[in-house]
């Protein structure tokens, strides 16, 4: 391994990530299948896909928590299977239920988990206050967790999670239970590892709009990737504007859009959807030919949503209700936070 | 600044690992009160009704059934409890989630195991070690005899008690390792603990006969409980009809290890809990 390395990433670096093959299944459930990509260094990257696509799984098994049952995995030129223990000494793992203890202080959980890390007395002491530092939580540290806000708590699991000086940052839905303000201070520090440390930040997420904070995207649908680019790149995709038509009878006004006009309607729970360029020249002709057939009409720019229906053809929501995975407490989490979500993605 | 990867070894030097899970423990132990309150109070509490209503009822034929009688049975409970209390929080480190951060550090396993065991043992340790002093405290105002002994059978009854403790808890750690809910462990208190401690000797005499006579020779515990006895009761000298001094080290010992290993086989393994 490169000794002396600069924070520069160069082409020799190996991928932060690299899967090839994975498949992943709990009994019967099939919960990834066949996942090949990489993850280049430096790279804010991001996991986007409803409960139960198997993002979670994907990071469990990255965190080394699970071993990898089919295909294989390395992070930073290790592979995941045969040399776990140099995977997690570079690993920096933020789970969505926090790992620290709520009966210690902030200081005192940065104390303990840096023991765990091989870091020891001074060092690892003038270390923990920088990242309290950092973080903002000096005037906080000798307050047991239980007392701090739930976005504190966040910010000591990042602490903690920085620690030991990763070079790759691996976390699960890291905005869950925060709001919007601590929200862009999470990625502001995201940007700030990556410059500074030259940190490679992979998180998994469900919200949309968070997603498109990233460098690229890889979207998820039952256990498969479906999409893999830029956020600019995925909503290019999709072909220009998106329209979208409420109608008494979509299936029979789509047949005679087809008809009339040599376009390729879709029908989505209900929705008549549209994908093509200019989508404004087409509003008042489709008005002018339809009058009667269309209740309402609605012209957007590509959001990650239609990303994702134009990927896997179903809507981002509704997909996530169909999603049958017993009621844990991390399911119920996210149903609280998928329903904030889903009004910021309305707007 | 020293950014580079290389100058932190990839293995993590264990003991530091052991000492700072151990310390947790003990930490997390004093901040709850009710925790300390209860598993002191319990004993003191069992011990005083056991020796005041057994004395009365005159149990064992002539034998002389008194406090001193039971109190190294009462001891080996409260080891008994605290070991595995202090274990059951192994759940609660899974549910909480501490345990997560700590399976994905690069630390071995044996040394997590291990820390995890001699937090609780060190806990068990200092509960015997309050209460040995309150029997010390009694015997001295002469309330009853309840201790009699030389300097060099308190220091190898000590031992004998953290032997016994971390033989517990890695008990303990056996037991909660695979499980999601502690009110299963209670279940296996009731239906496995509890009776383990009521046939060890320290209830029960050793002589009784047919299988129940057979439980308690099977019984590891009987051993350390019958070695405490020669140590608190008889001032290491054989008490006749227990089992030899070196009968009882060898079997504490052997109790120990294996428990021990077996622990340390058991957290190698996954737990499907980790996957709530």
């Amino acid at each position: 391994m490169g000794t002396g390395k600069g924070r520069v990433h160069t082409m020799s670096d190996p991928p932060a990530v690299e899967i090839s093959h994975l498949a992943h299944h709990y009994g019967e459930h099939q919960a990834i299948r066949e996942l090949s990509f990489s993850v280049n260094p430096g790279e804010i990257f991001t996991l986007l896909g409803p409960n139960g696509s198997g993002k979670t799984t994907l990071f469990r098994v990255l965190s080394t928590l699970i071993p990898i049952q089919h295909g294989t995995a390395s992070i930073l030129g290790h592979d995941l299977r045969s040399e776990p223990q140099a995977v997690r000494r570079q690993l920096g793992v933020v789970f969505q239920a926090p790992s620290v203890d709520k009966k210690l202080t902030a200081v005192e959980n940065l104390i303990h988990f840096g023991r765990l890390y091989g870091l020891a007395g001074r060092e690892l002491k003038s270390r923990a206050d920088e990242m309290l530092a950092r973080l903002g939580l000096t005037d906080r540290k000798s307050e047991l967790v239980e007392k701090l806000s739930g976005g504190l708590r966040r910010r000591v699991e990042l602490a903690k999670g920085m620690l030991h000086r990763p070079r790759l940052l691996l976390l699960d839905e890291p905005s869950t239970g925060l709001d919007p303000a601590a929200r862009s201070d999470l990625w502001q520090y995201f940007n700030q590892v990556r410059q500074e440390n030259g940190v490679t930040v992979v998180l998994t997420t469900h919200l949309l709009e968070e997603a498109e904070r990233a460098d690229r995207i890889a979207v998820m649908h039952r256990g498969e990737l479906v999409a893999l680019d830029t956020p600019a790149a995925l909503r290019a995709a999709v072909g220009g504007d998106a329209i979208t038509i409420r109608a008494d009878d979509p299936g029979s006004l789509a047949a005679m859009i087809a008809d009339r006009f040599q376009l390729k309607p879709k029908v989505v729970e209900g929705l008549l959807r549209l994908e093509l360029p200019a989508g404004h020249e087409w509003i008042p002709r489709l008005i002018e030919a339809f009058p009667d057939h269309i209740e309402s009409i609605t012209l957007g720019k590509p959001t990650l949503e239609d990303v994702f229906i134009h990927v896997t053809g179903h809507r981002f929501w509704n997909e996530e209700q169909m999603d049958n995975e017993p009621s844990s407490r991390h399911a119920r989490i996210k149903a609280k936070t998928r329903r904030q979500g889903d009004k910021e993605t309305r707007r | 600044m020293s950014q580079t990867v290389s100058s932190i070894p990839i293995t993590v030097p264990a003991w530091p690992v052991v000492g700072t899970l151990a310390q947790r423990e003990l930490v997390r132990f004093f901040r709850q009160r009710t925790r300390v309150f209860g598993a002191l109070g319990q004993p003191i509490i069992f011990w005083l009704l056991f020796g005041a209503g057994l004395q009365s009822a005159r149990v064992g034929s002539g034998d002389k059934l008194d406090f001193a009688h039971f109190f190294p049975g009462t001891l080996v409970m409260i080891l008994l409890f605290t070991a595995i209390f202090a274990t059951i929080s192994i759940i609660e480190d899974r549910r909480e989630g501490f345990l997560q951060g700590v399976l994905v550090a690069p630390v071995p396993r044996w040394a997590m195991m291990l820390g995890k065991v001699l937090g609780g043992a060190a806990i068990a340790m200092l509960q015997g070690l309050v209460f040995l002093f309150l029997g010390w405290l009694t015997g001295a105002v002469d309330w009853y005899p309840v201790l009699s002994t030389t300097p060099l059978a308190v220091v190898a009854s000590l031992v004998l008690m953290l032997v016994i403790s971390i033989a517990l808890t890695a008990l303990g750690f056996l037991i909660a390792w695979r499980m999601d809910s502690t009110q299963g462990f209670h279940a296996i208190m009731i239906v496995f603990l509890l009776p383990m401690w009521l046939l060890s000797g320290a209830f029960f005499p050793m002589d009784v006969g047919g299988w129940l006579g057979a439980i308690v020779r099977i019984n590891p515990l009987t051993y350390g409980v019958a070695g405490l006895r020669h140590y608190l009761q008889n001032g290491g000298n054989e008490i006749a009809g227990l089992p030899s001094v070196s009968v009882c080290w060898l079997v504490s010992l052997t109790f120990a290890a294996a428990m021990l290993i077996a622990a340390w086989l058991i957290a190698g393994t996954r737990s499907t809990a980790d996957l709530q």
